[in-house]
Protein backbone atom coordinates (compact mmCIF):
# COMPACT_ATOMS: atom_id res chain seq x y z
CA UNK A 1 0.00 0.00 0.00
CA UNK A 2 2.72 2.39 1.06
CA UNK A 3 4.65 1.93 -2.11
CA UNK A 4 1.80 2.49 -4.33
CA UNK A 5 1.30 5.60 -2.80
CA UNK A 6 4.94 6.80 -3.00
CA UNK A 7 4.57 5.63 -6.50
CA UNK A 8 1.74 7.83 -6.98
CA UNK A 9 3.34 10.68 -5.39
CA UNK A 10 6.46 10.37 -7.10
CA UNK A 11 3.82 10.29 -10.12
CA UNK A 12 1.98 13.60 -9.17
CA UNK A 13 5.37 15.25 -8.71
CA UNK A 14 6.76 14.45 -12.78
CA UNK A 15 3.85 16.04 -13.59
CA UNK A 16 3.68 19.05 -12.05
CA UNK A 17 7.15 19.90 -12.73
CA UNK A 18 6.76 18.45 -16.17
CA UNK A 19 3.90 21.26 -16.68
CA UNK A 20 6.06 23.84 -14.69
CA UNK A 21 8.96 23.30 -15.90
CA UNK A 22 8.92 26.04 -19.02
CA UNK A 23 8.28 28.36 -16.16
CA UNK A 24 11.24 26.27 -13.69
CA UNK A 25 13.80 26.47 -16.61
CA UNK A 26 13.28 29.70 -17.79
CA UNK A 27 13.81 30.97 -13.70
CA UNK A 28 17.17 29.38 -13.26
CA UNK A 29 18.22 31.31 -16.84
CA UNK A 30 16.71 34.53 -16.60
CA UNK A 31 16.40 35.09 -12.78
CA UNK A 32 18.39 32.60 -10.37
CA UNK A 33 21.64 32.79 -12.46
CA UNK A 34 21.27 36.58 -13.59
CA UNK A 35 21.04 37.37 -9.68
CA UNK A 36 24.09 35.34 -8.89
CA UNK A 37 26.34 36.44 -11.77
CA UNK A 38 24.92 40.42 -11.15
CA UNK A 39 25.88 40.29 -7.73
CA UNK A 40 29.66 38.40 -8.86
CA UNK A 41 30.11 41.22 -11.28
CA UNK A 42 29.67 43.74 -9.02
CA UNK A 43 32.74 42.74 -6.94
CA UNK A 44 34.64 43.06 -10.27
CA UNK A 45 35.72 44.82 -13.17
CA UNK A 46 34.19 43.89 -16.38
CA UNK A 47 33.84 45.36 -20.10
CA UNK A 48 32.29 41.87 -21.62
CA UNK A 49 35.22 41.70 -23.96
CA UNK A 50 37.36 40.33 -21.63
CA UNK A 51 36.75 38.14 -18.30
CA UNK A 52 35.85 39.95 -15.03
CA UNK A 53 38.85 40.86 -12.97
CA UNK A 54 38.39 41.00 -9.54
CA UNK A 55 38.20 43.96 -7.43
CA UNK A 56 36.50 43.33 -4.41
CA UNK A 57 34.68 46.33 -3.03
CA UNK A 58 35.67 48.25 -5.43
CA UNK A 59 32.93 49.56 -7.72
CA UNK A 60 30.67 50.29 -4.31
CA UNK A 61 33.58 52.70 -2.75
CA UNK A 62 33.97 54.41 -6.15
CA UNK A 63 29.82 55.02 -6.01
CA UNK A 64 29.35 56.05 -2.61
CA UNK A 65 32.69 58.49 -2.57
CA UNK A 66 33.86 59.53 -6.14
CA UNK A 67 30.68 59.54 -8.40
CA UNK A 68 28.69 62.60 -8.27
CA UNK A 69 26.39 61.36 -10.96
CA UNK A 70 25.06 58.57 -8.80
CA UNK A 71 24.38 60.84 -6.09
CA UNK A 72 22.77 63.43 -8.59
CA UNK A 73 20.74 60.57 -9.95
CA UNK A 74 19.61 59.31 -6.83
CA UNK A 75 18.63 62.66 -6.09
CA UNK A 76 16.58 62.95 -9.03
CA UNK A 77 15.18 59.74 -8.85
CA UNK A 78 13.99 60.39 -5.22
CA UNK A 79 12.44 63.62 -6.63
CA UNK A 80 10.11 61.73 -8.23
CA UNK A 81 9.06 59.27 -5.56
CA UNK A 82 8.58 62.42 -3.17
CA UNK A 83 6.37 64.58 -5.58
CA UNK A 84 5.64 62.25 -8.94
CA UNK A 85 4.26 59.17 -7.08
CA UNK A 86 2.10 60.95 -4.25
CA UNK A 87 1.03 63.42 -7.58
CA UNK A 88 -0.12 60.72 -9.37
CA UNK A 89 -1.74 58.54 -6.62
CA UNK A 90 -3.99 61.40 -5.49
CA UNK A 91 -4.92 62.39 -9.59
CA UNK A 92 -5.77 58.77 -10.03
CA UNK A 93 -7.80 58.60 -7.17
CA UNK A 94 -9.68 61.76 -7.95
CA UNK A 95 -10.50 60.35 -11.26
CA UNK A 96 -11.78 57.52 -10.33
CA UNK A 97 -13.85 59.51 -7.26
CA UNK A 98 -15.28 61.43 -9.95
CA UNK A 99 -15.95 58.88 -13.00
CA UNK A 100 -18.13 56.47 -9.79
CA UNK A 101 -20.29 59.11 -9.71
CA UNK A 102 -23.78 58.05 -11.18
CA UNK A 103 -23.40 60.60 -14.09
CA UNK A 104 -24.69 59.83 -17.93
CA UNK A 105 -21.79 59.38 -20.55
CA UNK A 106 -19.03 57.97 -17.67
CA UNK A 107 -18.34 54.74 -20.12
CA UNK A 108 -16.95 57.74 -22.96
CA UNK A 109 -15.29 59.75 -19.66
CA UNK A 110 -13.55 56.69 -18.26
CA UNK A 111 -12.54 55.66 -21.89
CA UNK A 112 -11.41 59.28 -22.94
CA UNK A 113 -8.97 59.41 -19.21
CA UNK A 114 -7.65 55.81 -20.16
CA UNK A 115 -6.80 55.94 -23.60
CA UNK A 116 -3.89 58.40 -23.10
CA UNK A 117 -2.30 55.48 -21.08
CA UNK A 118 -1.93 52.94 -23.84
CA UNK A 119 -0.01 55.12 -26.08
CA UNK A 120 3.29 53.43 -26.64
CA UNK A 121 5.87 55.10 -24.29
CA UNK A 122 8.00 56.43 -26.98
CA UNK A 123 5.32 58.01 -29.07
CA UNK A 124 3.83 59.79 -26.06
CA UNK A 125 7.34 61.08 -25.46
CA UNK A 126 7.60 62.40 -28.49
CA UNK A 127 4.17 63.73 -28.05
CA UNK A 128 5.08 65.39 -25.12
CA UNK A 129 8.57 67.00 -26.66
CA UNK A 130 6.26 68.62 -28.70
CA UNK A 131 3.36 70.01 -26.35
CA UNK A 132 6.65 70.75 -24.32
CA UNK A 133 8.44 73.09 -26.80
CA UNK A 134 9.59 76.18 -25.32
CA UNK A 135 8.78 78.54 -27.98
CA UNK A 136 5.72 77.00 -30.13
CA UNK A 137 4.49 73.93 -28.27
CA UNK A 138 0.40 73.99 -27.06
CA UNK A 139 1.27 74.40 -23.61
CA UNK A 140 3.05 77.59 -23.69
CA UNK A 141 1.08 78.90 -25.99
CA UNK A 142 -2.14 78.04 -24.16
CA UNK A 143 -0.32 80.01 -21.06
CA UNK A 144 0.86 82.67 -23.47
CA UNK A 145 -2.75 83.05 -24.18
CA UNK A 146 -3.77 83.24 -20.36
CA UNK A 147 -0.75 86.09 -20.27
CA UNK A 148 1.75 83.86 -18.70
CA UNK A 149 5.31 83.57 -20.41
CA UNK A 150 5.69 79.60 -19.68
CA UNK A 151 9.02 78.02 -18.71
CA UNK A 152 11.46 76.48 -20.67
CA UNK A 153 10.36 72.63 -19.46
CA UNK A 154 12.23 70.17 -20.58
CA UNK A 155 15.41 72.77 -21.47
CA UNK A 156 15.58 74.27 -18.02
CA UNK A 157 16.97 72.54 -14.82
CA UNK A 158 14.50 73.58 -12.67
CA UNK A 159 11.51 72.59 -14.97
CA UNK A 160 12.70 69.29 -16.57
CA UNK A 161 11.51 66.80 -13.87
CA UNK A 162 8.42 69.05 -13.04
CA UNK A 163 7.34 68.75 -16.93
CA UNK A 164 8.02 64.73 -16.45
CA UNK A 165 5.49 64.96 -13.77
CA UNK A 166 2.98 66.80 -15.72
CA UNK A 167 3.32 63.92 -18.22
CA UNK A 168 3.08 61.42 -15.84
CA UNK A 169 -0.45 63.01 -14.59
CA UNK A 170 -1.67 62.62 -18.48
CA UNK A 171 -1.11 58.63 -18.49
CA UNK A 172 -2.45 58.38 -15.17
CA UNK A 173 -4.83 56.28 -16.41
CA UNK A 174 -3.85 52.74 -15.64
CA UNK A 175 -4.05 53.23 -11.50
CA UNK A 176 -7.37 55.44 -12.20
CA UNK A 177 -9.23 52.26 -13.52
CA UNK A 178 -7.77 50.05 -10.91
CA UNK A 179 -9.19 52.36 -8.13
CA UNK A 180 -12.37 52.31 -9.95
CA UNK A 181 -12.58 48.71 -9.64
CA UNK A 182 -11.82 48.60 -5.62
CA UNK A 183 -14.44 51.78 -5.84
CA UNK A 184 -17.08 49.78 -7.24
CA UNK A 185 -16.18 46.94 -5.15
CA UNK A 186 -17.38 49.11 -1.64
CA UNK A 187 -20.85 47.84 -0.71
CA UNK A 188 -23.47 50.08 -0.57
CA UNK A 189 -24.94 49.26 2.11
CA UNK A 190 -21.89 50.57 3.92
CA UNK A 191 -22.69 53.87 3.24
CA UNK A 192 -26.19 53.52 4.00
CA UNK A 193 -25.35 52.76 7.10
CA UNK A 194 -23.04 55.57 7.69
CA UNK A 195 -25.90 57.81 6.34
CA UNK A 196 -28.07 56.81 8.94
CA UNK A 197 -25.16 57.24 11.79
CA UNK A 198 -25.68 61.14 10.09
CA UNK A 199 -22.64 60.66 8.26
CA UNK A 200 -21.97 63.22 5.78
CA UNK A 201 -19.87 63.57 2.26
CA UNK A 202 -16.64 63.72 4.21
CA UNK A 203 -16.93 61.55 6.71
CA UNK A 204 -17.95 59.02 4.15
CA UNK A 205 -15.01 59.44 2.44
CA UNK A 206 -12.63 59.12 5.66
CA UNK A 207 -14.64 56.47 7.42
CA UNK A 208 -15.71 54.41 4.78
CA UNK A 209 -14.17 54.53 1.01
CA UNK A 210 -10.48 55.03 1.90
CA UNK A 211 -10.68 52.31 4.76
CA UNK A 212 -12.21 50.34 2.29
CA UNK A 213 -9.69 51.25 -0.81
CA UNK A 214 -6.77 51.26 1.60
CA UNK A 215 -5.55 47.65 -0.16
CA UNK A 216 -6.01 49.31 -3.82
CA UNK A 217 -3.78 52.85 -2.97
CA UNK A 218 -1.40 50.25 -1.54
CA UNK A 219 -1.07 48.02 -4.60
CA UNK A 220 -0.85 51.64 -6.62
CA UNK A 221 1.82 52.63 -3.97
CA UNK A 222 4.41 49.84 -4.16
CA UNK A 223 3.65 49.31 -8.03
CA UNK A 224 4.75 53.40 -8.56
CA UNK A 225 7.20 52.66 -6.07
CA UNK A 226 9.02 49.90 -8.17
CA UNK A 227 8.07 51.42 -11.59
CA UNK A 228 9.49 55.04 -10.38
CA UNK A 229 12.88 53.76 -9.90
CA UNK A 230 13.18 52.54 -13.24
CA UNK A 231 11.80 55.27 -14.99
CA UNK A 232 14.09 54.57 -18.34
CA UNK A 233 12.43 55.22 -21.45
CA UNK A 234 10.93 58.89 -21.41
CA UNK A 235 14.13 60.64 -20.57
CA UNK A 236 16.25 58.32 -22.69
CA UNK A 237 13.87 59.67 -25.67
CA UNK A 238 13.25 63.24 -24.37
CA UNK A 239 16.32 64.63 -22.66
CA UNK A 240 19.26 62.00 -22.00
CA UNK A 241 19.59 62.88 -19.07
CA UNK A 242 19.87 66.46 -19.35
CA UNK A 243 19.92 70.05 -19.21
CA UNK A 244 22.57 69.82 -16.47
CA UNK A 245 22.01 66.29 -15.44
CA UNK A 246 18.75 67.46 -14.15
CA UNK A 247 16.94 64.47 -15.58
CA UNK A 248 19.27 61.51 -14.93
CA UNK A 249 17.66 59.26 -12.72
CA UNK A 250 19.05 56.15 -11.86
CA UNK A 251 18.32 53.61 -14.65
CA UNK A 252 18.99 55.87 -16.83
CA UNK A 253 22.59 56.25 -15.09
CA UNK A 254 23.02 52.47 -15.07
CA UNK A 255 22.12 51.79 -18.45
CA UNK A 256 25.04 55.21 -19.25
CA UNK A 257 27.83 53.33 -17.09
CA UNK A 258 26.54 49.51 -18.57
CA UNK A 259 26.75 50.47 -22.45
CA UNK A 260 28.39 53.48 -23.23
CA UNK A 261 31.25 53.58 -20.90
CA UNK A 262 30.93 49.25 -20.99
CA UNK A 263 31.62 48.87 -17.12
CA UNK A 264 29.70 46.08 -16.20
CA UNK A 265 30.94 45.32 -13.01
CA UNK A 266 29.93 49.06 -11.94
CA UNK A 267 26.26 48.86 -13.37
CA UNK A 268 26.01 45.71 -11.76
CA UNK A 269 26.90 47.66 -8.14
CA UNK A 270 24.52 49.96 -9.08
CA UNK A 271 21.69 47.72 -9.64
CA UNK A 272 22.36 46.07 -6.42
CA UNK A 273 22.10 49.00 -4.61
CA UNK A 274 18.65 50.03 -6.29
CA UNK A 275 17.67 46.47 -5.67
CA UNK A 276 18.56 47.20 -1.49
CA UNK A 277 16.66 50.50 -2.12
CA UNK A 278 13.75 49.28 -3.57
CA UNK A 279 13.40 46.13 -1.04
CA UNK A 280 13.80 48.80 1.41
CA UNK A 281 11.18 51.45 0.62
CA UNK A 282 8.64 48.28 -0.07
CA UNK A 283 9.37 46.55 3.21
CA UNK A 284 8.99 50.25 4.61
CA UNK A 285 5.61 50.80 3.08
CA UNK A 286 4.66 47.40 3.87
CA UNK A 287 5.70 47.98 7.82
CA UNK A 288 3.42 51.20 7.96
CA UNK A 289 0.80 48.97 6.01
CA UNK A 290 -0.29 47.23 9.13
CA UNK A 291 -1.68 50.16 10.61
CA UNK A 292 -3.63 51.73 7.42
CA UNK A 293 -4.56 48.90 5.44
CA UNK A 294 -7.72 47.35 5.70
CA UNK A 295 -8.22 44.05 4.55
CA UNK A 296 -12.49 43.31 4.82
CA UNK A 297 -12.53 40.00 6.67
CA UNK A 298 -10.03 40.51 9.10
CA UNK A 299 -10.96 41.51 12.18
CA UNK A 300 -8.84 44.31 13.76
CA UNK A 301 -7.30 44.23 17.04
CA UNK B 1 -30.89 58.02 -3.82
CA UNK B 2 -30.23 60.75 -6.01
CA UNK B 3 -27.49 63.12 -5.96
CA UNK B 4 -28.66 66.61 -5.73
CA UNK B 5 -29.07 68.82 -9.26
CA UNK B 6 -25.64 71.04 -8.67
CA UNK B 7 -23.57 67.71 -7.94
CA UNK B 8 -24.34 66.13 -10.86
CA UNK B 9 -23.87 69.49 -13.09
CA UNK B 10 -20.47 70.09 -11.11
CA UNK B 11 -19.62 66.76 -11.82
CA UNK B 12 -19.88 67.14 -15.54
CA UNK B 13 -17.96 70.05 -15.95
CA UNK B 14 -15.49 69.16 -13.80
CA UNK B 15 -15.67 65.75 -16.18
CA UNK B 16 -15.85 67.74 -19.70
CA UNK B 17 -12.89 70.23 -18.77
CA UNK B 18 -10.46 66.89 -17.53
CA UNK B 19 -11.93 65.56 -20.69
CA UNK B 20 -10.73 68.32 -23.08
CA UNK B 21 -7.40 68.42 -21.21
CA UNK B 22 -6.97 64.48 -21.67
CA UNK B 23 -7.84 64.94 -25.93
CA UNK B 24 -6.04 68.08 -26.33
CA UNK B 25 -2.46 66.74 -26.60
CA UNK B 26 -4.60 64.11 -28.64
CA UNK B 27 -5.57 66.72 -31.04
CA UNK B 28 -3.02 68.62 -31.38
CA UNK B 29 -0.92 65.33 -31.87
CA UNK B 30 -3.23 64.68 -35.33
CA UNK B 31 -3.13 68.76 -36.17
CA UNK B 32 0.47 69.07 -36.05
CA UNK B 33 0.38 65.80 -38.48
CA UNK B 34 -1.15 67.16 -41.15
CA UNK B 35 0.54 71.03 -41.08
CA UNK B 36 2.99 72.12 -43.85
CA UNK B 37 6.76 72.55 -42.86
CA UNK B 38 6.18 76.35 -42.60
CA UNK B 39 2.49 75.74 -40.42
CA UNK B 40 4.13 74.07 -37.96
CA UNK B 41 6.09 76.86 -36.64
CA UNK B 42 3.58 79.90 -37.51
CA UNK B 43 3.21 81.84 -34.25
CA UNK B 44 -0.85 81.57 -34.59
CA UNK B 45 -2.41 79.06 -32.40
CA UNK B 46 -4.39 76.77 -34.21
CA UNK B 47 -5.03 73.11 -34.17
CA UNK B 48 -5.71 71.93 -38.00
CA UNK B 49 -4.56 73.61 -41.43
CA UNK B 50 -6.63 74.92 -43.58
CA UNK B 51 -5.87 72.64 -46.29
CA UNK B 52 -4.31 68.96 -44.47
CA UNK B 53 -0.81 68.31 -46.08
CA UNK B 54 -2.08 64.31 -46.29
CA UNK B 55 1.25 63.72 -47.78
CA UNK B 56 3.26 63.91 -44.69
CA UNK B 57 2.07 60.63 -43.63
CA UNK B 58 4.20 58.84 -46.98
CA UNK B 59 6.58 61.00 -46.33
CA UNK B 60 6.91 60.09 -42.93
CA UNK B 61 7.02 56.66 -43.75
CA UNK B 62 9.17 56.87 -46.27
CA UNK B 63 11.58 59.13 -44.12
CA UNK B 64 11.96 56.02 -41.71
CA UNK B 65 11.52 52.69 -43.02
CA UNK B 66 8.34 52.59 -41.46
CA UNK B 67 6.97 49.23 -43.49
CA UNK B 68 9.81 47.45 -42.68
CA UNK B 69 10.23 48.48 -38.59
CA UNK B 70 6.11 47.35 -38.24
CA UNK B 71 6.41 44.56 -39.72
CA UNK B 72 10.11 43.62 -37.55
CA UNK B 73 7.63 45.52 -34.56
CA UNK B 74 4.48 42.84 -35.49
CA UNK B 75 6.79 39.71 -35.98
CA UNK B 76 8.36 40.09 -32.16
CA UNK B 77 5.45 41.15 -30.43
CA UNK B 78 3.23 37.99 -32.28
CA UNK B 79 5.39 35.92 -31.51
CA UNK B 80 5.76 37.12 -27.63
CA UNK B 81 2.07 37.18 -27.47
CA UNK B 82 1.77 33.06 -28.50
CA UNK B 83 5.04 32.24 -26.72
CA UNK B 84 3.68 33.83 -23.06
CA UNK B 85 0.45 32.79 -23.62
CA UNK B 86 1.11 28.86 -24.60
CA UNK B 87 3.67 28.70 -21.85
CA UNK B 88 2.03 30.45 -18.66
CA UNK B 89 -1.22 28.73 -19.15
CA UNK B 90 0.75 25.33 -18.92
CA UNK B 91 2.76 26.76 -16.02
CA UNK B 92 -0.59 28.01 -14.32
CA UNK B 93 -2.42 24.49 -15.11
CA UNK B 94 0.35 22.93 -12.80
CA UNK B 95 -0.12 25.89 -10.04
CA UNK B 96 -3.56 25.43 -9.82
CA UNK B 97 -5.00 21.69 -10.82
CA UNK B 98 -1.84 20.15 -10.33
CA UNK B 99 -1.17 18.61 -6.71
CA UNK B 100 2.58 18.16 -6.35
CA UNK B 101 5.38 18.52 -3.06
CA UNK B 102 6.50 22.12 -2.77
CA UNK B 103 3.91 23.35 -5.27
CA UNK B 104 3.06 26.31 -2.51
CA UNK B 105 6.62 27.05 -2.13
CA UNK B 106 7.72 27.78 -5.80
CA UNK B 107 4.68 29.78 -6.16
CA UNK B 108 5.65 32.20 -3.60
CA UNK B 109 8.88 32.48 -5.55
CA UNK B 110 7.29 33.08 -8.83
CA UNK B 111 4.90 36.06 -7.25
CA UNK B 112 8.39 37.31 -5.76
CA UNK B 113 9.73 37.47 -8.72
CA UNK B 114 7.94 40.03 -9.35
CA UNK B 115 9.43 42.40 -7.26
CA UNK B 116 12.94 42.01 -8.57
CA UNK B 117 13.84 45.58 -10.63
CA UNK B 118 15.24 44.39 -14.22
CA UNK B 119 18.30 46.42 -13.87
CA UNK B 120 19.19 43.61 -11.57
CA UNK B 121 19.54 40.48 -14.24
CA UNK B 122 19.52 42.67 -17.26
CA UNK B 123 23.03 42.57 -17.52
CA UNK B 124 23.87 39.00 -16.94
CA UNK B 125 20.96 38.02 -19.41
CA UNK B 126 22.76 40.61 -21.93
CA UNK B 127 26.23 38.64 -21.54
CA UNK B 128 24.47 35.31 -21.86
CA UNK B 129 22.96 36.35 -25.32
CA UNK B 130 26.09 37.63 -26.11
CA UNK B 131 27.90 34.56 -25.84
CA UNK B 132 25.09 32.98 -27.43
CA UNK B 133 25.58 35.24 -30.40
CA UNK B 134 22.25 36.34 -30.42
CA UNK B 135 22.55 40.21 -29.96
CA UNK B 136 21.54 41.78 -33.14
CA UNK B 137 19.00 38.87 -33.51
CA UNK B 138 15.13 38.71 -32.71
CA UNK B 139 15.98 36.19 -30.78
CA UNK B 140 16.43 37.82 -27.02
CA UNK B 141 13.14 40.12 -27.92
CA UNK B 142 11.49 36.70 -28.46
CA UNK B 143 12.77 33.51 -26.89
CA UNK B 144 12.19 34.62 -23.33
CA UNK B 145 8.73 34.67 -23.97
CA UNK B 146 8.41 30.76 -24.54
CA UNK B 147 9.38 30.51 -20.42
CA UNK B 148 6.26 32.41 -19.76
CA UNK B 149 5.84 35.46 -17.80
CA UNK B 150 5.41 35.37 -13.40
CA UNK B 151 2.32 38.19 -14.07
CA UNK B 152 0.29 36.11 -16.50
CA UNK B 153 1.26 32.66 -14.98
CA UNK B 154 -0.17 33.95 -11.51
CA UNK B 155 -3.35 35.57 -13.82
CA UNK B 156 -4.22 32.60 -15.56
CA UNK B 157 -3.65 30.69 -12.25
CA UNK B 158 -6.40 32.73 -10.50
CA UNK B 159 -8.44 31.92 -13.68
CA UNK B 160 -8.32 28.30 -13.97
CA UNK B 161 -9.49 27.91 -9.90
CA UNK B 162 -12.81 29.18 -11.15
CA UNK B 163 -13.19 26.34 -13.20
CA UNK B 164 -14.98 24.06 -11.45
CA UNK B 165 -12.92 20.23 -10.79
CA UNK B 166 -15.59 18.09 -11.73
CA UNK B 167 -15.04 19.01 -15.38
CA UNK B 168 -11.58 18.01 -14.83
CA UNK B 169 -12.76 14.57 -13.32
CA UNK B 170 -15.13 13.67 -15.51
CA UNK B 171 -11.94 13.77 -18.07
CA UNK B 172 -9.93 12.18 -16.04
CA UNK B 173 -12.21 9.25 -15.66
CA UNK B 174 -12.87 8.47 -19.38
CA UNK B 175 -9.04 8.24 -19.49
CA UNK B 176 -7.96 11.52 -20.74
CA UNK B 177 -4.55 12.38 -19.84
CA UNK B 178 -3.57 16.07 -17.80
CA UNK B 179 -2.20 17.18 -21.33
CA UNK B 180 -5.49 16.51 -22.79
CA UNK B 181 -7.72 18.14 -20.06
CA UNK B 182 -5.42 21.08 -20.47
CA UNK B 183 -5.67 21.65 -24.00
CA UNK B 184 -9.55 20.23 -24.35
CA UNK B 185 -10.92 21.37 -20.73
CA UNK B 186 -8.94 24.53 -19.62
CA UNK B 187 -8.49 26.42 -22.67
CA UNK B 188 -11.34 26.61 -24.66
CA UNK B 189 -12.75 27.48 -20.98
CA UNK B 190 -10.54 30.11 -20.74
CA UNK B 191 -10.74 31.87 -24.13
CA UNK B 192 -11.49 35.68 -22.29
CA UNK B 193 -8.36 35.37 -19.81
CA UNK B 194 -6.12 33.53 -22.57
CA UNK B 195 -7.07 36.47 -24.71
CA UNK B 196 -6.32 39.15 -22.09
CA UNK B 197 -2.99 37.61 -21.83
CA UNK B 198 -2.15 37.30 -25.45
CA UNK B 199 -3.41 40.89 -26.09
CA UNK B 200 -1.44 42.49 -23.00
CA UNK B 201 1.93 40.86 -23.75
CA UNK B 202 1.22 41.67 -27.90
CA UNK B 203 1.11 45.62 -26.29
CA UNK B 204 3.72 45.26 -24.46
CA UNK B 205 5.91 44.46 -27.01
CA UNK B 206 4.59 46.83 -29.19
CA UNK B 207 5.46 49.27 -26.50
CA UNK B 208 8.79 48.00 -25.33
CA UNK B 209 11.99 50.18 -26.13
CA UNK B 210 14.68 48.77 -23.44
CA UNK B 211 15.24 45.29 -25.41
CA UNK B 212 15.03 46.25 -28.47
CA UNK B 213 17.80 49.25 -27.63
CA UNK B 214 19.59 46.70 -25.96
CA UNK B 215 19.54 43.88 -28.59
CA UNK B 216 19.41 45.45 -31.80
CA UNK B 217 22.13 47.16 -33.38
CA UNK B 218 21.43 46.60 -37.16
CA UNK B 219 18.72 49.39 -38.54
CA UNK B 220 17.01 47.67 -40.68
CA UNK B 221 15.63 45.44 -37.46
CA UNK B 222 14.62 48.10 -35.80
CA UNK B 223 11.12 47.96 -34.15
CA UNK B 224 8.75 50.96 -34.24
CA UNK B 225 9.59 52.18 -30.89
CA UNK B 226 13.35 52.29 -31.46
CA UNK B 227 12.98 53.67 -35.45
CA UNK B 228 10.63 56.46 -34.19
CA UNK B 229 13.67 57.68 -31.40
CA UNK B 230 15.99 57.02 -33.84
CA UNK B 231 14.65 59.56 -36.02
CA UNK B 232 13.89 62.12 -33.24
CA UNK B 233 17.71 62.14 -32.39
CA UNK B 234 18.20 62.67 -36.11
CA UNK B 235 15.69 64.79 -37.50
CA UNK B 236 14.92 67.10 -33.92
CA UNK B 237 12.56 69.24 -35.20
CA UNK B 238 10.25 68.13 -38.07
CA UNK B 239 7.52 68.00 -36.29
CA UNK B 240 4.78 67.35 -38.66
CA UNK B 241 6.35 64.06 -39.91
CA UNK B 242 7.31 63.07 -36.09
CA UNK B 243 3.49 63.19 -35.06
CA UNK B 244 2.37 61.21 -38.10
CA UNK B 245 4.96 58.53 -37.39
CA UNK B 246 3.39 58.53 -33.82
CA UNK B 247 0.08 58.30 -35.00
CA UNK B 248 0.59 55.61 -37.18
CA UNK B 249 2.59 53.64 -34.13
CA UNK B 250 -0.18 54.15 -31.83
CA UNK B 251 -3.21 53.98 -33.69
CA UNK B 252 -3.03 50.15 -33.98
CA UNK B 253 -2.56 49.89 -30.19
CA UNK B 254 -5.34 51.68 -29.92
CA UNK B 255 -7.77 49.89 -32.34
CA UNK B 256 -6.80 46.90 -30.75
CA UNK B 257 -7.70 47.93 -27.19
CA UNK B 258 -11.52 48.74 -28.55
CA UNK B 259 -11.52 45.56 -30.34
CA UNK B 260 -9.91 43.98 -26.54
CA UNK B 261 -12.19 46.12 -24.60
CA UNK B 262 -14.67 43.47 -24.01
CA UNK B 263 -12.56 40.69 -23.25
CA UNK B 264 -10.31 42.64 -21.21
CA UNK B 265 -13.30 43.42 -18.99
CA UNK B 266 -14.74 39.72 -18.95
CA UNK B 267 -11.43 38.42 -18.14
CA UNK B 268 -10.21 40.95 -15.64
CA UNK B 269 -13.42 40.50 -13.65
CA UNK B 270 -13.56 36.73 -14.09
CA UNK B 271 -10.29 36.17 -12.33
CA UNK B 272 -11.05 39.21 -9.70
CA UNK B 273 -7.26 40.49 -10.31
CA UNK B 274 -7.61 44.02 -9.79
CA UNK B 275 -4.27 44.53 -7.32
Amino acid sequence: MRSTERRRNLRALAAGLAFASPWLIGFAIFTAYPICASLYYSFTRYDTLSTPHWVGLQNYMRLLTEDELFWKSLRNTLFMVVFGLPASLVAGLALALLLNMKLRGMALYRTVFYIPSIVPTVASAVLWMWLLNPQIGLINRLLALAGVQGPGWLTDPAWAKPALILMGLWGVGGSMIIYLAGLQDVPRELYEAAEIDGAGGMAKFRHVTIPMLSPVIFFNLVMGLIGTFQYFTQVYVMTQGGPQDATLFYALHLFNRAFTDLQFGYASAMAWILFAITVLATALVFRTSARWVYYPGEMRQ
Amino acid sequence: MRAPRWKIWAGHVTLLALSAAALLPFLWMLGTSLKADAEVFSPRLQFFPARPVWENYPRALAYIPFARYALNTLLIAALSAVGVTLASSLVAYSFSRLKWPGRDAVFFLLLSTLMLPAQVTMLPVFVVFKTLGWVGTFRPLIVPAFFGSAFFIFLLRQFFMTIPQELSDAARMDGASELDIWRRVMLPLSRPALTTVALFTFMGAWNDFLGPLMYLNDDTMYTLSLGLQQFVTQHGAQWNLLMAASVVMTLPIILLWFLGQRTFVQGVTLTGVKG
